[in-house]
């Protein structure tokens, strides 16, 4: 039995709200207020498709054996590198062995189905154990536009494989359309779409019945065997209109979602999928049905170890864990307006690629080192033990800090610091188990910190360097609100 | 077993420029400036200096590297010229190269000077970048120096138990003195005294740090020159003697290791205690009369009261507010206005400090003159509370 073995999201903090968006900015485009209802999730600046991916395996195989994920396929129309293999640097920084296999699957709305079939596909072969997915977006639309109302941000992650299993993979069905209702061209930062009248009535009324029929036909089902059906819409659309065209109850449909966190573009059929599964009973049967230049449809089955799988981090967490960003900070945090940092941010940074290269464990994969003789972790990783008391030599062993949890021991907000969103705040950690170091600390605000606090870690960019196009990365803690 | 160099190295001469944002120089004219009026002081031809020191932190401002800026500005005649750089600290390690040099009977007569030209960055604050190794860069957060302290005002409220409010008025006093001594100082940066209300409604630099809680940036040099105390007697009649020249650099323990609270400096202690040891010290708060602390911040002035043990842990609040350290207190401290109002060109701030205890020994200070001062000590202090250099002297009438 091969399918879904794990699962995790990512829903970044800030949500854009579309009423106040288009307060801004409607004048320029008095149409989009059919489509200012509700809000979007909106990446913080320090966030791309990268580090939501990276968040989203967090939780999706936090306190799980890794030992068994032998791949990993990263899906996203966003990359922050053409060349540099992105799904490499979320391997790096989820500390995974080295001796995997990683794939980008990019360049189409459908990737992370696509990159969803080839894991199946793969596990199936019996080429690898488990195989980590993950899928983000962040895509864009010029200020003032459809897209800009409705493209939000998030990230999903799914751990298939063929030992329990949560939901078997019966079967799918793919059209492959050169149908371009969006594009971007390889400079382009902003997305184009075609008429929308021109994307619902040839394009989705039209691809969608015959992906589900194709469907059914190749496996011989009727689409009354379904409890779920899942489509992952780019734009918002009543279920009856949906339900008629596809010839199903509405009530089998499941809700976009667009109207809370926006249409996420890869990961958007992942997420509804995982939304799906968290109130999914075992036997329950779902249809997934994904949308970009063709269409994949696929089937899975509940199954009993569902009942096992419990997630902190679910949706309604997620949801919850939201904090409202104006649409004059969001035009600043996507560099839609350009905003003056002052002369300190044009400080060069030399990321030197030797340099990284021996180093990577420790800066992409937050990995200290801990002493043998006396426990003590510390980071970054040291040759001569810390503690006084010790002083051993070169008896360290790698100590992962990524996934611990941490204490705030001291704090503070730096207004001197060049910052997309001073002040700057930032402190020393505490981690439990022992271990300290100084980091940015992000998705916070100083009123809200105390000495003490939980923070957990964070997977960020910690700069982008123009002059060379080059994005860095690093850990920065986020403080929890207890309880 | 080593004795240290107490009453082995005398002062000869010092100099100091007016520090300020000096538009109108360059680095190589501040050096001429101090060392013009060290050398005066000094009373000796420049073809006597054996050696020299040079400290400057943030080469790539101004000077560039290397110990070349000093010797062709004053074009020193081929003699061994070293360029010394330890953070904020760089300037008593450039003092304590030439106090080395002529306690180990190297040389009769060595030159100390530090200079720094900063404000040619284009902004407020100190030069940022370029100043950490290559790991730091990729990892460290984005702070400035203010915030790195701010850290320390964190952990003293939350040790102490104090609310933000009685912190900020302690901190408030600290600078309300320095400015009171700095109006009195015409070669301070900031001679303007300011009020309790200015501290507290000044804007937050970085929490709980305001405005007026940080020492200025400006441009500066300080000079000395040092020699055998023989020598000095046979020059001078009043002989200002190097009691104790201590550093102390932290081993990494603060920002790694979890023993440290986070509410006073290591390596302050360390050094002060050695310092004590040298000088013969046995009560600091009885028998010292001057003080010229690293007051970068006010925060960092108040922890070191009790670093050096002067006030006891957690009482220097108490002491502040008594107005121990004004100008009319027990142990009137940064009697010059300190960093506070002389502003911070690195390498010249440990230097700057020992001219003010020196010409307060030599009862050379005018209206900010303390009465019959006998023992001063100074306190430079490099780096972050998590990760600092503290150099201390300790200067003495002979």
């Amino acid at each position: 039995m091969v399918g879904i073995v794990s699962y995790g999201i990512y829903i970044p903090r800030y949500r854009l709200d579309r009423k106040q968006a288009f307060q801004s900015i409607g004048w320029l485009n008095p149409s989009t207020a059919a489509y200012a209802k509700g809000e979007k999730a909106v990446a913080n600046y320090d966030e791309d498709s990268i580090t939501m991916a990276t968040e989203a395996c967090m939780n999706c195989i936090r306190d799980r054996d890794q030992s068994h994920i032998e791949g990993l396929y990263f899906a996203s129309t966003t990359m922050p590198y053409k060349e540099r293999q992105n799904s490499v640097i979320i391997a790096t920084a989820l500390n995974l062995p080295e001796d995997i296999r990683t794939a980008d699957f990019s360049s189409g709305l459908r990737s992370a189905t696509t990159a969803l079939l080839n894991s199946i596909d793969t596990v199936k072969a019996g080429s690898s154990k488990d195989i980590l997915i993950c899928s983000s977006d962040e895509r864009l639309g010029k200020m003032g536009t459809t897209d800009e109302m409705l493209f939000g941000d998030a990230a999903c992650a799914l751990l298939i494989g063929s030992e329990d299993v949560i939901a078997e993979f019966k079967g799918s069905y793919s059209l492959s359309l050169d149908f371009v209702d969006y594009h971007r061209g390889s400079i382009s930062r902003y997305e184009r779409s075609w008429e929308e009248r021109w994307i619902r009535d040839e394009g989705l009324n039209k691809i969608i019945p015959s992906t589900i029929r194709g469907l059914l036909n190749r496996f011989n089902l009727r689409i009354e065997n379904f409890s779920k059906i899942l489509i992952s819409l780019p734009f918002p659309m009543p279920p009856k209109r949906m339900a008629k065209i596809i010839k199903t109850d509405p009530e089998v449909l499941e809700d976009t979602m667009i109207t809370q966190i926006g249409y996420t573009g890869s990961p958007h059929p992942l997420l509804m999928l995982v939304k799906a599964l968290e109130d999914s009973r075992p036997g329950d049967r779902l249809l997934l049905l994904s949308i970009g230049n063709g269409s994949d449809a696929m089937i899975f089955e509940v199954k009993d170890k569902i009942r096992d799988l419990r997630k902190d981090m679910d949706f309604k967490r997620f949801l919850k864990r939201k904090t409202s960003l104006s649409y004059e900070k969001y035009t600043v945090f996507k560099s839609l307006a350009q905003a003056d940092l002052g002369l300190r941010a044009e400080e060069d940074i030399w990321t030197r690629w030797s340099f990284m290269w021996r180093n990577r464990k420790t800066i992409l994969g937050l990995v200290g080192s801990r002493c043998k003789v006396c426990h003590t972790p510390q980071y970054p990783p040291q040759h001569v033990c810390v503690n006084p008391d010790c002083g051993a030599i070169d008896q360290m062993e790698e100590y992962p800090f990524s996934y611990r949890r941490g204490r705030i021991f001291n704090y503070t907000a730096d207004m001197l610091a060049a910052s997309i969103d001073p002040p700057a705040i930032h402190g020393q950690i505490d981690f439990e188990g022992g271990g300290r170091y100084w980091f940015d600390f992000t998705d916070c605000a100083l009123d809200e910190l105390r000495v003490g606090m939980r923070v957990r870690m964070s997977f960020r960019k910690k700069y982008y360097d123009e002059k060379r196009d080059i994005y860095g990365y690093f850990w920065k803690a986020v403080p929890e609100k207890e309880g | 077993m080593a004795e240290g160099i107490r009453d082995k190295v005398a002062i000869l001469g010092m100099g100091c420029t007016r520090f300020g944002e000096r538009w109108d120089v360059n680095g190589e004219d501040l050096i001429l400036e101090a060392f013009l009026e060290c050398i005066e002081d000094a009373g000796i031809d420049r073809k006597e200096i054996q050696a020299a020191w040079w400290g400057c932190h943030f080469d790539q401002v101004n000077f560039g590297k290397a110990a070349v800026p000093l010797s062709t500005t004053l074009k020193l005649p081929f003699i061994p010229v070293t360029r010394v750089e330890n953070w904020c600290a760089t300037g008593t390690e450039a003092f304590r190269g030439a106090c080395y040099a002529v306690a180990s009977g190297a040389y009769d007569i060595a030159l100390a000077l530090g200079a720094e030209k900063l404000k040619d960055t284009g902004y407020a604050g100190l030069p940022g970048g370029g100043n950490v190794s290559q790991l730091t860069a990729m990892i460290k957060p984005n702070y400035t120096a203010p915030a790195g302290f701010a850290l320390l005002a964190t952990r003293y409220m939350s040790k102490y138990n104090i609310p933000a409010k009685d912190l900020k008025r302690a901190m408030a006093h600290i600078s309300v003195k320095s400015h009171a001594n700095g109006f009195l100082n015409p070669k301070a940066h900031l001679r303007r005294k300011i009020t309790e209300e200015d501290v507290l409604n000044a804007p937050m630099v970085a929490w709980p740090l305001g405005l007026y809680d940080c020492c200025g940036v400006s441009d500066g040099a300080a000079a000395a020159i040092v020699t055998t105390p023989e020598i000095a007697r046979s020059l001078k009649k009043d002989i200002v003697l190097v009691k104790a020249l201590q550093i102390s650099v932290t081993s990494g323990e603060e920002a790694a290791y979890t023993k440290w609270d986070g509410s006073y400096i290591m390596t302050t202690t360390h050094a002060a205690k050695k310092a004590y040891e040298e000088a013969g010290i046995k009560d600091p708060r009885e028998e010292l009369d001057i003080l010229e602390l690293h007051d970068c911040f006010s925060i960092t002035e108040l922890s070191t009261y009790e670093d050096i043990g002067i006030s006891p842990r957690g009482k220097a609040i108490k002491d502040i507010l008594d107005g121990f350290f004004d100008l009319d207190g027990k142990i009137p401290c940064q009697t010059d206005g300190g960093l506070k109002c002389f502003g911070h060109p690195i390498g010249a701030s440990g230097l700057r400090m020992l001219y003010e205890v020196y010409n307060q020994l030599l009862g050379r200070c005018g209206e900010r003159q303390l009465k019959d001062p006998r023992l001063g000590l100074t306190h430079n202090l490099g780096g972050l509370p998590s990760a600092s250099v503290c150099s201390i002297a300790i200067l003495g009438r002979d």
